[in-house]
């Protein structure tokens, strides 16, 4: 099992629903988020291209937050999901520094936060609260191994690219271009 | 200059500005204004609503968490508006409640030592002030001379009690401000309105053509929704604006016109539809009307005349056009929503209603829709007075083909002139924040001067309470009863909003508010009800269903009783005009004594050193109503100015650099606002996002972040079809100094 | 022209805008390890080369506030924590891919050690020195008889020391201003030359300080070296490692790099030491502070700096 996102910048709108759906869903506190839209525009008045692309957590294959964890508080869990065991945590940010995408942050309780692919709905058979809300409905989850999920099927039809790859951390987060 | 008679208050004194001051900052920082909820555990309840931050009103549950503290709102999968999935501002609605600088015990307006405040006071008491002073007035000026300004769902219950008082000036903003050129046009065409959630198919339209119309960055859910569905189905889409919005980059065609010029394109485009004998001759055979006299009128407007108006090249006017012909009829010119733009709004949207039915859109798959609606009878009641004046009366020969109350015409007829005699005495404004609503500060600070009464019912410490006599706080969506949502879809249905938990604070819903007021107006004939449970389930009864099965349901889907979708392949249609046709050639508004075909006339362009000012919208918040709120203003908390980065070369801005904003006729921007250098915007204009710059301190997270457009727009152009205020002709230039400052110096 | 934004208002603390997650409390917790493995290494050294009584502040009384320095290390590391609690945490595993766990370890290795090695010297430097306990008297006794063994072991700790301070950066390659391996043996060398400097300063003896000075010159040498040879690799790498030397080849770093790091901390002491060797004089303690110093913004400005660099897309 391999759980991974895709996300289509051809329909995202960057409405950053998203961002406030996760920070709901998992009572991320205000002023903090897991999830963020970043908007990229290329060329000169008229001819102009924008991409727009939801990002969160990578959930990367080789995760570089996982290898510099002193105390293994960073772990995969099912499907590849990386997550934090609260309680694990000792706060030095070395896994903040060590991500290339800027995915985690100091929680004001202490512990070190981030995406869990929602891994709490995901157990129970529901998909990520950004995937289930968002209104264009650009974002696919699933498993990559199962070639009938949702994300198995859009990337075998679509182009897609992941971000940094040069960076090695072989990332789980697609998008579609 | 003489002591204002309402001086504007901040809602400060007497009581409540200690309890607010010392709610701290750092706890809702740390979380504390979010429910503790442990994600994952299941809901131990939800209850319907639909959501009030939007007129979109989609349904959905709001899920509490164990400590029966409201946990999150989640879309209704049954819901045709939403289809399950709220948009940002819907997902976010808890911040409405949240919010700890909302509305939070009545407000009395009282003189004590010479000065003005606000006094904390009872519901009783504030409501006596109410009704004892609508009541005065109704005796001294009649019930007309009041008028109810209302955007949101309380609106009904309000417009009821002053229907009861015997008055109909019941006014929207989102007639005169936003859409009503476009529902005008339309009826003068099709004999039908777009109305809301507007009928437009996206879903299978084949080209989709928008122009000015940033849809993704208006969330208007079910649109965005289909504009998604249409893109992976492969439409094409064609965006006309001055600006690369979001839309523009998802187009095949981005059209970087002039502003002010749409009528020129449009004109050029049925040009080539009518010369290349590119429309659908059939459709246009057997239900339009006038299509010789539209073809004569167009002969001289070519793609090449357009081109020296529009600046967009004639190959681009006809390679669009020819899209548009592809797909037709799975076409649509969108006809917009805030239309409200030149003056000549209901012309320009007379040439897009006319593109559509030259493609043979109407009616068609891909096109426009027949919209459908389960109407909900009214509570019983003794038949409202009659009025035995109108706005209309203090507007005499002017704006007939509105539809609507014109908001502005009231605001303009409380201000009293010699010839007038219908003035307004009173205003009952109800969730709507006129000062950033209704363009021309000045004018409307002016008419609110000449106020004897003003009751503002709110949730938030908007800008329009520190005018108000009476302060009344209504409590949010959240935590009440309102009307069953009723609108229009593809299929009718119908939606309850219940509340999910008490009311915080000393709020009250507006159900509540105006049996109260009612009551003691002596209006308690007109209200035979109590509670408004009972006024739900009887209505609900009547359509074969009731409260107690909404409340599990939340929305109830009815089947279509009227006719199809779309128009029957040659089905006879006796359209609602004079002509029973497609009217290509209005006689409505020749009858009127205006352009029965739309006409390009030049506007005012910016002088050297200005530039225009445009606006839009933000996905994550809805007009001014929303800058407040926690969870949206985390998102996006402050506008900034878009500019081009030859302009910013010119002035020498740099990205986030604080500028101050000056009109053509003077007016300074309040506060600064920072600069963002985008190619995304046309050298002659600049860009900013509506509802920012709020100048109330009360207001915590949203007071002076960002500039307000609104106090630059005081050059409004209105619309003499319909009363409609173009806002768009107004231009701005930079103060890089801070030129409040200087003043005081000097 | 290219825009990039984050638009849905990201601010998270201690990450935007742009990431800032170790402020001074982790570049001074690693130059006091840099400094400390730099003493203790040439206790070590010089005890192995019989010059204990020679070189007494090298051997016997220098290393006595390197238990000082790590305990300030350490306080100050544990004040970076978000989590502080959960502390104990490190010593419940070894993970030896994470840096950070084995220079937990490392410490916890090497801490104890320089309060033993203080301890059987203690007598030599106070002499009316009590420890009150007989079993106390017998342990330091015990360890006594060892030391050749504690050197050697102390040795060998420092330079993982010394590297680990380093390595901790570079082992991150999120940030391309760490991500070269040159910074092990970089802030080794400057940890040593800190070390040396620190003896030179506190020593009475002017063989020593002659000594130290020399050693403290050929460190010079080799870090300047090794930083040529940093802005090499980075020039001749990838993108964005080109734009992270930028940051001090032009950046906003480049002033405080090229005069404290580089100027006050090697190039100026490296003169003057060559000054006095010529036999003029100069107060012992003006080089060697300048080299510690800049040693300390060596770490601060690397720590800084790196934050700032990342991979951009």
């Amino acid at each position: 099992m391999r759980y991974a996102m895709a996300v289509d910048t051809k329909k995202c709108v960057g409405c950053s629903d998203c961002v406030v759906a996760c920070q709901t869903e998992n009572n991320v506190p205000i002023g903090y988020c897991r999830d963020w839209v970043v908007e990229i525009t290329h060329g000169t008045y008229p001819q102009l291209e924008l991409e727009i692309r939801s990002e969160r957590c990578n959930h990367c294959d080789n995760s570089p937050c996982v290898r510099c964890c002193p105390t293994g508080a960073s772990h995969y869990s099912d499907g590849g999901i990386v997550l934090v065991t609260e309680d694990k945590c000792i706060g030095c940010g070395a896994c903040i520094s060590s991500c290339p995408y800027d995915a985690r942050y100091p929680h004001p309780d202490g512990h070190v936060d981030k995406c869990t692919f929602c891994i709490h709905r995901v157990q129970k058979g529901q998909k990520p609260a950004c995937v289930e809300v968002c209104p264009t409905k650009c974002m696919y989850f699933g498993d990559l191994d199962d070639p009938n999920s949702d994300v198995s099927k859009v990337l075998k039809k679509r182009k897609f690219k992941t971000l940094i790859p040069e960076a090695g951390t072989k990332p789980q987060l697609y998008f579609l271009i | 200059m003489k002591q204002s008679r309402r001086e504007f208050l901040k809602i400060s004194s007497l009581g409540i500005g200690g309890v607010t001051l010392a709610a701290p900052f750092f706890n809702w920082a740390n979380g504390a204004i979010v429910s503790d909820e442990t994600p994952g555990e299941d809901f131990v309840n939800r209850t319907p609503t639909y959501c009030e931050v939007c007129f979109w009103k989609c349904a959905g549950w709001v899920y509490k968490n164990d400590k029966g503290n409201i946990w999150k709102i989640i879309g209704n999968d049954e819901d045709p508006h939403c289809n399950g999935r709220l948009c940002p501002r819907g997902t976010g609605g808890l911040g409405m409640y949240y919010d700890e600088d909302r509305l939070k015990t009545p407000l009395i307006r009282k003189t004590i030592d010479g000065k003005q405040q606000f006094v904390e006071a009872s519901w009783d008491e504030a409501l006596d002030v109410v009704a004892k002073n609508l009541n005065k007035l109704k005796e001294k000026y009649g019930p007309e001379c009041t008028a109810l300004f209302t955007h949101g769902s309380g609106g009904k219950f309000f417009g009821d009690l002053l229907k009861a008082f015997g008055s109909t000036n019941i006014t929207a903003p989102s007639f005169a401000q936003c859409r009503g050129p476009r529902e005008v046009a339309f009826l003068a065409t099709y004999g039908e309105i777009i109305a809301s959630p507007e009928r437009v198919d996206i879903r299978d339209t084949k080209c989709l053509v928008l122009i000015g119309s940033h849809i993704g960055e208006n969330m208007h859910n079910g649109q965005v929704q289909e504009m998604s569905d249409a893109i992976d189905k492969g439409a094409t889409i064609i965006t006309v604006d001055p600006r690369f919005s979001t839309a523009a980059s998802k187009s095949k065609h981005w059209l970087p016109i002039k502003p002010s010029t749409d009528i020129a394109l449009l004109l050029a485009w049925i040009h080539e539809v009518i010369y290349n004998e590119w429309y659908d001759k059939k459709y246009v055979d057997k239900y339009c009307y006038g299509l010789d006299e539209l073809k004569d009128h167009v002969k001289n407007f070519t793609p090449e005349w357009a081109y020296g108006i529009t600046t967009i090249k004639p190959h681009v006017i006809r390679q669009t056009a020819k899209e548009m012909v592809n797909a037709s009829p799975a076409v649509i010119i969108h006809p917009g929503r805030h239309v409200t733009w030149y003056g000549d709004d209901t012309q320009r949207l007379r040439a897009v209603a006319i593109l559509n039915a030259l493609l043979g859109s109407w009616g068609r798959r891909g096109g426009f829709y027949s919209p459908e609606k389960k109407s909900l009878p009214s509570f019983p009641h003794p038949e409202f007075p009659k009025p035995k004046k109108t706005w209309r009366d203090a507007h005499p020969g002017k704006y007939n083909l509105a539809i609507e109350v014109v908001s502005n015409g009231i605001c303009d007829a409380t201000i009293p002139t010699p010839d007038n005699d219908c003035s307004f005495k009173a205003w009952i404004v109800n969730g709507t924040n006129l000062i950033t609503t209704l363009p021309d500060q000045k004018n409307t600070l002016e008419a609110i001067q000449h106020l004897e009464f003003m009751v503002v019912i709110d949730t938030m410490p908007m800008e329009i309470t520190g005018y108000a006599d009476v302060i009344l706080p209504e409590c949010t969506y959240l935590e009440r009863y309102d009307y069953c949502r009723t609108d229009q879809n593809r299929e009718p249905s119908i939606a309850l909003r219940m509340p999910a938990t008490e009311p915080k604070y000393n709020t009250k819903p507006d159900w509540w508010i105006v049996r109260q007021l009612a009551h003691k107006m002596g209006l308690d004939k007109f209200f035979k009800w109590n509670d408004i449970e009972e006024v739900l389930d009887w209505q609900l009864k009547q359509v074969g269903t009731s409260l107690e099965e909404m409340k599990k349901i939340g929305i109830k889907k009815f089947p279509r009783e009227y006719d199809d979708l779309y128009f029957v392949e040659d089905q006879d249609i006796d359209f609602n005009t004079n002509t029973g046709k497609i009217e290509l050639y209005s006689t409505d508004l020749e009858a009127e004594g205006f352009d029965p075909m739309p006409v390009y006339t030049p506007h005012p362009e910016p002088d050297p050193g200005f530039y225009r000012l445009n606006y839009g919208r933000h996905p994550a918040h809805t007009f001014s109503r929303t800058a407040n709120n926690p969870n949206l203003t985390d998102l996006f908390d402050e506008n900034v100015l878009w500019v081009n980065p030859i302009v910013a070369k010119e002035w020498d801005l740099k990205k986030g650099q604080e500028i101050w904003l000056e009109n053509q006729d003077g007016i300074l921007s309040t506060f600064p606002i920072k600069v963002r250098v985008t190619e995304r915007i046309r050298h002659d204009s600049v860009y900013m996002v509506h509802g920012f710059g709020h100048d109330n301190k009360k207001l915590t997270r949203s007071y002076g972040k960002g500039a307000s457009d609104t106090e630059l727009i005081s050059n409004v152009l209105v619309d003499p079809i319909m009363g409609g205020t173009g806002m768009r002709s107004n231009f701005v230039t930079f103060k890089l100094e801070n030129p409040h400052k200087k003043e005081v110096a000097s | 022209m290219k825009e990039e934004l984050i638009i849905s208002g990201r601010m998270n603390y201690k990450v935007d805008p742009s990431l800032h997650i170790w402020g001074w409390e982790i570049p001074l917790y690693l130059f006091l390890g840099g400094l400390a493995a730099g003493v203790l290494f040439f206790a070590g050294l010089y005890y192995l080369r019989g010059k204990e009584n020679e070189y007494q502040s090298a051997v016997k009384w220098v290393p006595m506030i390197t238990p000082f320095l790590l305990a300030i290390g350490l306080g100050a590391l544990f004040l970076d924590l978000h989590h502080k609690p959960y502390f104990w945490r490190l010593y419940t595993t070894i993970k030896l891919q994470s840096p950070m766990s084995w220079g937990a370890w490392t410490l916890m290795v090497i801490t104890p050690l320089s309060i033993i090695w203080s301890a059987t010297y203690i007598k030599d430097v106070f002499p009316k020195w009590d420890w009150k306990y007989k079993w106390v008297d017998d342990l330091v006794a015990y360890f006594i008889e060892y030391r050749t063994q504690l050197a050697w072991i102390m040795i060998i700790f420092s330079v993982i020391l010394g590297i680990y301070t380093g390595i901790l950066l570079s082992a991150f390659n999120a940030r391309p201003l760490w991500n070269t391996s040159i910074l092990g043996p970089l802030f080794l060398t400057s940890g040593l030359s800190a070390g040396a400097a620190l003896i030179m300063m506190l020593s009475k003896n002017p063989l020593e300080r002659i000594r130290f000075s020399q050693i403290d010159l050929m460190l010079i040498a080799v870090e300047l070296t090794m930083v040529i040879h940093m802005f090499m690799g980075f020039r001749a790498s990838t993108e964005v490692q080109i734009e992270a030397a930028a940051l001090f080849l032009g950046g906003p770093y480049t002033l405080s790099f090229w005069i404290f790091v580089v100027f006050i901390g090697m190039l100026l002491p490296a003169f003057l030491e060559i000054w006095e060797l010529k036999g003029n004089h100069i107060p012992a303690y003006i080089p060697a502070v300048m080299i510690i110093s800049g040693s300390l913004m060596l770490r601060f400005i690397i720590v800084h700096a790196g934050q700032a660099s990342r991979y951009l897309y």
